[in-house]
């Protein structure tokens, strides 16, 4: 075990620098620790925990129905997913079958999460590259799809839709309405996200055989999701373990083999499309029935342990719930895909530049308090 | 052939760059794609969505009455403290001790609106309000008594 | 000739050399009084226009972005730079613990005063030029390049890595592009044949250099706006700040008016490299010319020069404007590979091609 003197050793030429945890470019309270000589990174050692909330523990005395809000909280940014999630593995301890709408119902959300989230990180990444124009694009669709959710869901960001066999509510009856209406503006304005960043010939610099990652080292470090997948990956939970009605769509897993920036950035690209695609498929297809299996008022669990896993937009969560039989968990673990993608980090600044570093913390698209939780 | 590529790479990387910038020059000449709202200039017109999670209201009818039962099926319900209530003996008319709504505290500093009380309550007695606007000056404002003064259980909920 | 205005910005300046000439007998006097004028009013004129230029690139930036940019303070938010000036001036200007105060507090005031220097050759209307000095061109060059080291003493100075690291990237970035610079500006002393910049107007009567001088003249204009733009530290150049990467490079640590004199430097910069990009190539105040055609050149001369001048200045802001909130930002060793392998080349070979067309009587 490397004591924690050894960390601030520095060999001649090299100096050490602060990045984060304020930084413009960290995205949240992460700290990393950078090993530089001149420009270039010797050394890349992540801090965590600024912003532990411990939402494992305080689950642990939060009844079944309750603790699944708390897990909007730690990838914000694909919080349906998270609630989806916990709800399945709440759902796979009761045995109860969730209505086909409610699935479908789930998918819809879920996909249109990893839209918005997908759009959010296309800004980011031209805002940490110096590109600041292409984030207010991003916004503007992204804004209306959250719009979407405000109406049917009641919240943006934290919409604790999900419940233990199903969703909290039916949907709004405007909902396939505007949910078209988005899916037509974003297919209209998708070509201008190639034309301002992707094909820009700064950008393809910035970002092409910048942090390598292979295949045998991204699966090596866990890494799950996108960031996989640019690898070479195959680690989509859509297919191979598909949950909700990821059984009745068709689309494509889309692989890239670069392992640079640049095709972590592709794979994104084209991930939205499949998106609009699934969306596509589903919102005209929307079976009728209930929204909402019955279930008990006090949700108890069997005494047992169970494993859900569902695809964010950032790669695999996985909810680990332990159960004595009583009415809240007994212990819960997220497999969060943050954590597990940054770890590769380290490894793929070596040798990088400052700025590369940034352009390589925006690829794999962290969420910090879904490291931390 | 290297001053081919030479001025292949150059030719590329202008078109790349005058793409850019026809994009952006195109909605610079076209500020009808300008997305902003003047908040708070367009207050009289914003309109939240009707089941948009603003805070806890509990609604009274005309006659000062809301539907708290007092069951408190929400101050179990919710995951962060947030609803306390506090019930007391009533003497109805016909003699009977029943249990009664004293005061129902709400407090918005702590809630995530996740509307799982709105959900838990059996007799419909709260909702969720529309109103976002919040932000006051001291802390203790927050905390807030959702049953109005000398307010009544509705005839007929149980 | 004939300028549609009685008064023009030169007869102003006659009338009260006149006036202050039959005040004061001494000669001596005269010229340390107009000094003072000219001093003082240069420095209210460029501190005026770097409030327009912070209002002008946040309107540019905001309709870029589909946004409404400032509208609260005075009319269509004209007065928003006022108020920010005003926050500015009330906040306090730290200086931290181990930084070496007096080189960190001179730092912003050599930026300042450079780049104020520079504006001296420059002459804004016809005949009202400040100092038509004979080695105009190379004194601009000169001169400009002097605002490096007001960035490497803030970078130095300010005892934080993330300033010295911006600091650094500058002093590389801006010695490299000062070359094509040089050699673009080169180009048209070949064609004109002289250093001072009122020859240089002069020399445009009947056409401005980027008509008169064919495809390399319209290269070394191209060279001129990106190395210009690499010079004066903006996006996508704007290494040494690179917020992303190193916050805000070598001003980290500045707060208050010292912060705001990097503004104002920073924006007399970007109307001086517009001002000295629009006399070389785009004729300074001189109105369009064509040839021959004595009826099209009289009906433009009624257009005050300058409005010319200001007109032409403007449109290069705006094109260096439009770069900043278009493109991401380059890399340290890629923005060193721009200068070194394509403009430096392209720079030299252009002004053989440019000394070959001025030897041969090749341009207009």
């Amino acid at each position: 075990m490397r004591l924690l003197g050894d960390d601030i050793l520095t060999e001649e030429g090299e100096f050490i620098i602060n990045m984060g945890p304020q930084h413009p470019s960290t995205h949240g309270v992460l700290h990393l620790k950078i090993w530089l000589e001149g420009e270039t990174i010797k050394r890349v050692q992540p801090h965590l925990g600024y912003i532990h909330r411990s939402i494992e523990k305080m689950s642990e005395s939060l009844s079944y129905r309750n603790f699944i809000f708390a897990t909007s909280r730690m990838d914000y940014l694909s919080a349906h997913m998270n609630n989806e999630a916990c709800a399945l593995a709440v759902e796979q301890g009761l045995e109860v079958e969730v209505p086909q709408r409610a699935k479908v119902i789930r998918t819809l959300m879920a996909e249109l999460t990893r839209l918005s989230s997908h759009q959010l990180w296309w800004g980011c990444t031209g805002l940490d590259l110096g590109a600041v124009t292409p984030f207010f694009y991003a916004f503007r669709e992204r804004e209306a799809i959250m719009s979407i959710m405000e109406e049917t869901c009641g919240a943006r960001l934290t919409q604790n839709y999900m419940v233990p066999g199903g969703v909290m509510a039916d949907l709004h009856p405007d909902f396939q309405k505007h949910t078209k209406e988005v899916l037509t503006q974003i297919k209209d304005k998708l070509h201008e996200y190639d034309e301002v960043l992707s094909g820009n010939v700064i950008f393809e610099q910035r970002t092409k055989g910048v942090g390598f990652l292979s295949k045998e080292d991204a699966i090596s470090y866990g890494c799950t999701g996108p960031m996989a997948r640019a690898s070479g990956v195959s680690c989509d939970i859509r297919k191979l373990k598909p949950y909700s009605a990821y059984d009745q769509v068709q689309f494509e897993e889309i692989l890239d083999t670069g392992g640079d920036c640049y095709a972590r950035y592709m794979v994104r690209m084209a991930e939205m499309k499949q998106s609009v695609s699934i969306i596509e498929q589903l919102i005209d297809n929307i079976p009728e029935g209930d929204f909402q299996a019955k279930t008990k008022n006090v949700i108890k669990l069997p005494k047992g342990e169970f494993y859900q896993r569902v695809e964010t937009a950032r790669g695999e969560l996985g909810v680990y719930l332990v159960s004595d039989g009583a009415a809240s968990p007994y212990r819960i673990k997220y497999r969060s895909p943050n954590f597990s993608n940054l770890s590769a980090l380290p490894h793929m600044a070596k040798g990088a530049k400052i700025g590369d570093l940034v352009a390589i913390m925006a690829t794999i698209d962290l969420v910090i308090p879904d490291i931390d939780r | 052939m290297f001053l081919k590529e030479y001025f292949g790479t150059i030719y590329k990387a202008s078109k790349s760059l005058l793409t850019g910038m026809k994009l952006t020059g195109y909605y610079f000449f076209h500020p009808k794609e300008i997305q902003t709202h003047e908040y708070p200039d367009n207050r009289g017109t914003l309109k939240m969505a009707d089941r948009f999670r603003g805070e806890v209201i509990m609604p009274h009818d005309a006659n000062n009455e809301h539907r708290c039962t007092g069951c408190q099926a929400c101050e179990i319900a919710c995951p962060n403290g947030t609803i306390k209530i506090i019930t007391k003996q009533e003497i109805q008319p016909d003699g009977k001790k029943k249990k009664r709504i004293d005061t129902f505290v709400y407090h918005l500093e702590l809630c995530t609106m996740c509307n799982l009380c709105v959900v838990a309550c059996p007799s419909d007695a709260i909702v969720m309000g529309q109103t976002f606007e919040h932000s006051v000056y001291d802390k203790k404002q927050l905390k807030k008594v959702l049953n109005k003064p000398g307010s009544k259980l509705m005839e007929g909920v149980e | 000739m004939k300028p549609l205005l009685a008064i023009s910005f030169s007869s102003l300046a006659n009338s009260f050399h006149q006036w202050l000439t039959a005040m004061f007998a001494n000669d001596m006097a005269v010229m340390v009084t107009e000094m003072v004028v000219v001093g003082i009013s240069l420095i209210v004129f460029l501190v005026l226009l770097s409030f327009f230029l912070g209002y002008m690139e946040r309107k540019v930036a905001a309709f870029m972005q589909i946004r409404l940019g400032p509208n609260r303070v005075g009319p269509k938010g004209s007065l928003q730079i006022v108020a920010d000036t005003v926050k500015l001036l009330f906040k306090e200007g730290l200086t931290p613990d181990n930084a070496d105060k007096f080189l960190f507090n001179l730092a912003p005031f050599i930026m300042v005063i450079t780049s104020m220097l520079v504006v001296a050759p420059i002459a804004f209307a016809r005949d009202f030029q400040i100092w038509d000095i004979s080695i105009g061109v190379l004194y601009v060059s000169s001169v400009s390049s002097i605002t490096v080291i007001g960035i490497l003493m803030a970078g130095w100075s300010s005892n934080n890595k993330y300033s010295l690291l911006g600091a650094m990237r500058s002093g590389a970035q801006i010695v490299s592009y000062e070359l094509s610079i040089g050699l673009s500006l080169i180009s048209i002393v070949v064609l004109s044949g002289s250093l001072s910049l009122g020859d240089i107007v002069n020399s445009q009567v009947n056409g401005w250099w980027i008509f008169k001088g064919h495809i390399p003249v319209v290269i070394a204009f191209i060279v001129f706006i990106i190395a210009s733009t690499a010079e004066i530290n903006r996006a996508p150049f704007d290494m040494a700040e690179a917020e992303q990467e190193l916050t805000a490079g070598f001003h980290t640590e500045y707060a208050g008016m010292k912060f705001a004199m990097f503004l104002l430097s920073e924006y007399i910069n970007l109307f001086v490299v517009s001002a000295i990009a629009a006399t070389i190539f785009l004729g300074g105040w001189m109105p369009l010319h064509i040839g021959n055609w004595q009826a099209f050149n009289q009906a433009m001369d009624y257009i005050p020069s300058s409005l010319w001048f200001f007109g032409k200045t403007f449109t290069i802001i705006f094109i260096i404007m439009w770069f900043r909130w278009t493109f991401p930002r380059l890399r340290v060793d890629q923005l060193l590979n721009l200068e070194w392998k394509y403009l430096l080349p392209i720079s030299m070979v252009n002004v053989i091609l440019v000394t070959v067309m001025a030897i041969m009587g090749w341009h207009f």
